[in-house]
Formats: structure tokens, C-alpha cells, sequence
């Protein structure tokens, strides 16, 4: 059966990794391409890369990191932040990239998910969905642009909503479990879960090793997204994964 | 030197770093001449499977992987150009393939996820052949909705476990095909691919640095 996954995130800007980093070892701690060399040496399944870049010429320099990143590492990498078009796509997966992230696009012009699907494939297309609960409804509302924006959509229906237009998988971040270090958000990430077909990948809330094999066992989660905790060397992905073989989760 | 043939269907960057990456030179081509003196092929391909029939024979490059396969020259298939040296694939209507090995082409079918996407554990049917030589079954990485059915359970190499087994891994003399990619399954992936360039002769003849 499918192993679960360890996915480290870097959050990069202009060509440079933004959120801190704390590995030993390295020649340069802000280089995306090495950074992503190293969590592949140590055991992640898969990396994301969110371009947080607001300048024309700050994502121009991403196609190079994509370029760079796809010489050097050996596990698929998913690329998003600020994909609005197919062309915009289509010259990330060009230089290397295997899936495109999408998120406020995706909610702003749905058909940008049946279209990247069409033309790619599904298996290359995942949708970030951000959702917040929203005691009023009891349940989850999706939010855009970076969670600072309500759409007044209930997470749930556009997780089936987008898995019809043809997203491969869902990458679920809840805001109220983002930078707490409680653990993932176990109710929303279970709900989504069942809700669809496709994979699920956790996000927000990992701080302490107990929490992976939580969001696994406890809510089906396809695989775990983490960035802070995996930077500062709070834990390493290797000590992640013993931990989850010993409570019996599939792992490579 | 390494042909990796480039008949349009996808993203060939990885696979030609992969080669250069284990020491061996790398050619991205369409051009027969180049293939057909190159020291080993590689057919790579993303896509459906109708379409690289159609771009494969548009180019002639049909004929070219047969004749390089009959050259006795190592080739490789990786994912849909795994597919693609079977008999016929039943996606999106029938289509016949390269028919280099005896066996279908199928959709998965069932109640579970589909695609098959992530890394699943490989087991051994043929732990002695030359492209498992020194390797312990482990993870690699897939992404497909369609899985071959060999003809002949003697081209079987290594199956996973998906609802079912699945054919993960097919040689037969020096044609072989993986149904994941290895140039995205980690150092396992290296490993076999690596024992694949091996049989070329050519090892070491690109200076890694």
C-alpha cells in the first residue's frame, strides 16, 4: 500500500528561502535548491515550494530555482504562490516542476482547475485549500489570498467541488491550527477526508513528533505538510518517520 | 552515450540530470541517427497513452525504438513508455503499442484512489536479475491510472501492492521497463536506474563533478 508522506515546505521569495532555517552544514542556508537538497538526503517524500515573490522579476527568478531544484533532487516537488493562467503552468512543469499548487485562482476562476487537469493531468494539479471554522455555520470557510480573505464558501463543498473539476489532491491548511504547534487540525482535516476521493495533504499545527501519527491514524490524512519545525531543526524528518514505524504507519 | 528519446509527451529534464548525475552523457533526441548510436535508449513519456502512439509514429520514432530493441542495446521504458512497448492499451478507446513485450494495458478499477500516485514498497519476483543486482526491495515513486498485464509472467521483474498486485517492474534480455519514475524515487530510484546504465558499458564516461 502508499506510504505516508513528509512533505517540508519553503516559503521563497525572490530566488531566496524567507522563513528562518537552521541547518548546520550549509554553504547557504537562503538557497532554495540546496535546501531542497538536503531534506531530500534526509528523507522527505515530496517538497513544496511557495513562491511568495510579488515582482514580475522575483517569479521569473522561481523558474530558475525550479530549474536548479529539478537537477539536483530525486523526489517530486510542487510549486505554488501566485499561478493564475495554464502559460503559467505550463513553464513551471517545462523547467522541471512535477505539480502546480493553485489557490486563490482556483476559487476566483474554477475553471483554471479543469483546464491545468486537461492539459497536464490530474496528478499534477493540486489545490490549497485554506478554511477557517466558522462557528456560525459549524463548519469550514475558505479563505484566499494568504488567509486574509472570507469567501463565504464552505470548505467542504469546494473540496468536492474541486476534486469534479479535476484537482489530484488537496493541500488542506486550516488557519486556526497555522503556527500554534498544537498538532494538525484533526476535525477539518477528517472531514475533508472522507469528503473526497483524492489525497489529502495535512497542514498548520505540526509541533511535536506525536502530531504526525495523529493526523494519519486519526484523520486519514494522505501525507503531512510542515515548514517551521523541520527548518529550525525541531526535529528531523528521519526521527518523524521512526517514529510513525513504530506505531505501525506505512513509511518509506 | 544515453538516448533519451524526445517524442513530445512531457518533461524530459529530470531524467536526463538522473543519467548525467550517475556519470553518463545524456542526449535528449528526436533524431534517429543519434538514437541509433546511442549506447543505451531511454523511451520516458507523461501523457495518454493514445497520443504518444500518435506522436511516436507521426516521427518514425515507432520504428526506431523497435530497431533499437532489436539491436540488442539497452532499453528502457519509464512509466507510460513502459506502457508503450506492450501489445495494445485499452485508455480512451484501443490502441496498439509497441508490441515488444506480450501484455495489455489497463485502467485500474475498484474503490480506491485512482490515480495510483505516491510511493509504494516494490517486491522482487526476479531478485536475480541484472537491474535488482545489489538492491533491497523498498519505496518508489508512482504516478499512474493505467497498469500492464504481462503475457508472460517470465518478463516480470518487481509487482507492488495496490488493492492487487501491479507490474512495477518488466525486463526481458536487455528490454526492461518501470512503471514509477525513477528519477523521483529517491536513492532507491538512483540505484536502479543506475544498474540499468550499467549494462551499457559506459560507466564513468561522463566526469561527475
Amino acid at each position: 500500500m502508499l506510504a505516508k508522506r513528509i512533505i517540508p515546505c519553503l516559503d521563497v521569495k525572490d530566488g531566496r528561502v524567507v522563513k528562518g532555517v537552521n541547518f548546520v552544514n550549509l554553504r547557504d542556508a537562503g538557497d532554495p535548491v540546496e535546501l531542497a537538497a538536503t531534506y531530500d538526503r534526509e528523507g522527505a517524500d515530496e517538497l513544496v515550494f511557495l513562491d511568495i515573490s510579488a515582482s514580475v522579476e522575483g517569479r521569473a527568478t522561481m523558474i530558475e530555482v525550479v530549474k536548479r531544484t529539478a537537477g539536483e533532487i530525486t523526489i517530486p516537488f510542487t510549486v505554488g504562490g501566485g499561478i493564475s493562467h495554464v502559460d503559467d503552468m505550463k513553464r513551471l512543469l517545462r523547467a522541471g516542476a512535477d505539480k502546480i499548487g493553485i489557490n486563490t485562482a482556483a476559487v476566483r476562476n474554477p475553471a483554471l482547475v479543469s483546464e491545468g487537469a486537461r492539459k497536464f493531468g490530474s496528478q499534477c494539479i493540486v489545490v490549497a485549500i485554506d478554511a477557517r471554522y466558522n462557528p456560525e455555520w459549524g463548519e469550514w470557510e475558505v479563505y484566499t489570498h494568504g488567509g486574509r480573505q472570507s469567501t463565504g464558501i464552505r470548505a467542504l463543498e469546494w473540496a468536492s467541488d474541486i476534486q469534479k473539476l479535476g484537482a489530484g489532491e488537496i493541500l488542506l491548511t486550516s488557519m486556526d491550527a497555522d503556527g500554534t504547534k498544537d498538532g494538525f487540525d484533526i476535525a477539518l482535516t477528517k472531514a475533508v477526508s472522507e469528503r473526497v476521493g483524492i489525497p489529502v495533504i495535512a497542514s498548520g499545527g505540526a509541533g511535536s513528533i506525536n502530531h504526525f501519527g495523529e493526523v494519519f491514524s486519526e484523520a486519514n490524512a494522505d501525507a503531512a505538510l510542515a515548514a517551521t519545525i523541520f527548518h529550525y531543526k525541531e526535529m528531523t524528518i528521519a526521527e518523524v518517520k521512526d517514529d510513525l514505524r513504530a506505531k505501525g504507519v506505512e513509511v518509506r | 552515450m544515453i538516448a533519451i528519446i524526445d517524442y513530445g509527451m512531457g518533461n524530459l529534464h529530470s531524467v536526463s540530470k538522473a543519467v548525467e548525475r550517475l556519470g553518463y552523457n545524456a542526449v535528449v533526441t528526436a533524431d534517429p541517427a543519434v538514437i541509433a548510436e546511442a549506447d543505451g535508449a531511454i523511451l520516458p513519456g507523461v501523457g495518454a497513452f493514445g497520443d504518444a502512439m500518435e506522436n511516436l509514429r507521426e516521427t518514425g520514432l515507432d520504428a526506431v525504438t523497435k530497431a533499437y530493441a532489436g539491436s540488442g542495446k539497452p532499453l528502457l521504458g519509464i512509466c507510460l513508455g513502459m506502457q508503450l512497448l506492450f501489445d495494445k492499451s485499452e485508455e480512451y478507446g484501443s490502441h496498439e503499442g509497441l508490441g515488444l513485450l506480450p501484455g495489455e494495458v489497463t485502467r485500474f478499477s475498484g474503490d480506491f484512489k485512482i490515480p495510483h500516485m505516491g510511493w509504494n514498497k516494490l517486491q522482487f519476483r526476479q531478485a536475480d536479475s541484472p537491474l535488482l543486482e545489489g538492491l533491497e526491495e523498498g519505496h518508489v515513486y508512482f504516478v499512474h491510472s493505467f497498469h500492464v498485464k504481462t503475457g508472460q509472467a517470465g518478463d516480470l521483474l518487481a509487482t507492488c501492492d495496490y488493492y492487487g498486485d501491479v507490474t512495477a517492474i518488466v525486463g526481458r534480455e536487455s528490454l526492461f521497463g518501470m512503471q514509477f519514475h525513477p528519477e523521483k524515487s529517491g536513492e532507491l530510484g538512483m540505484k536502479l536506474l543506475g544498474n540499468f546504465l550499467r549494462l551499457t558499458g559506459r560507466e564513468g564516461e561522463a566526469h561527475v563533478s
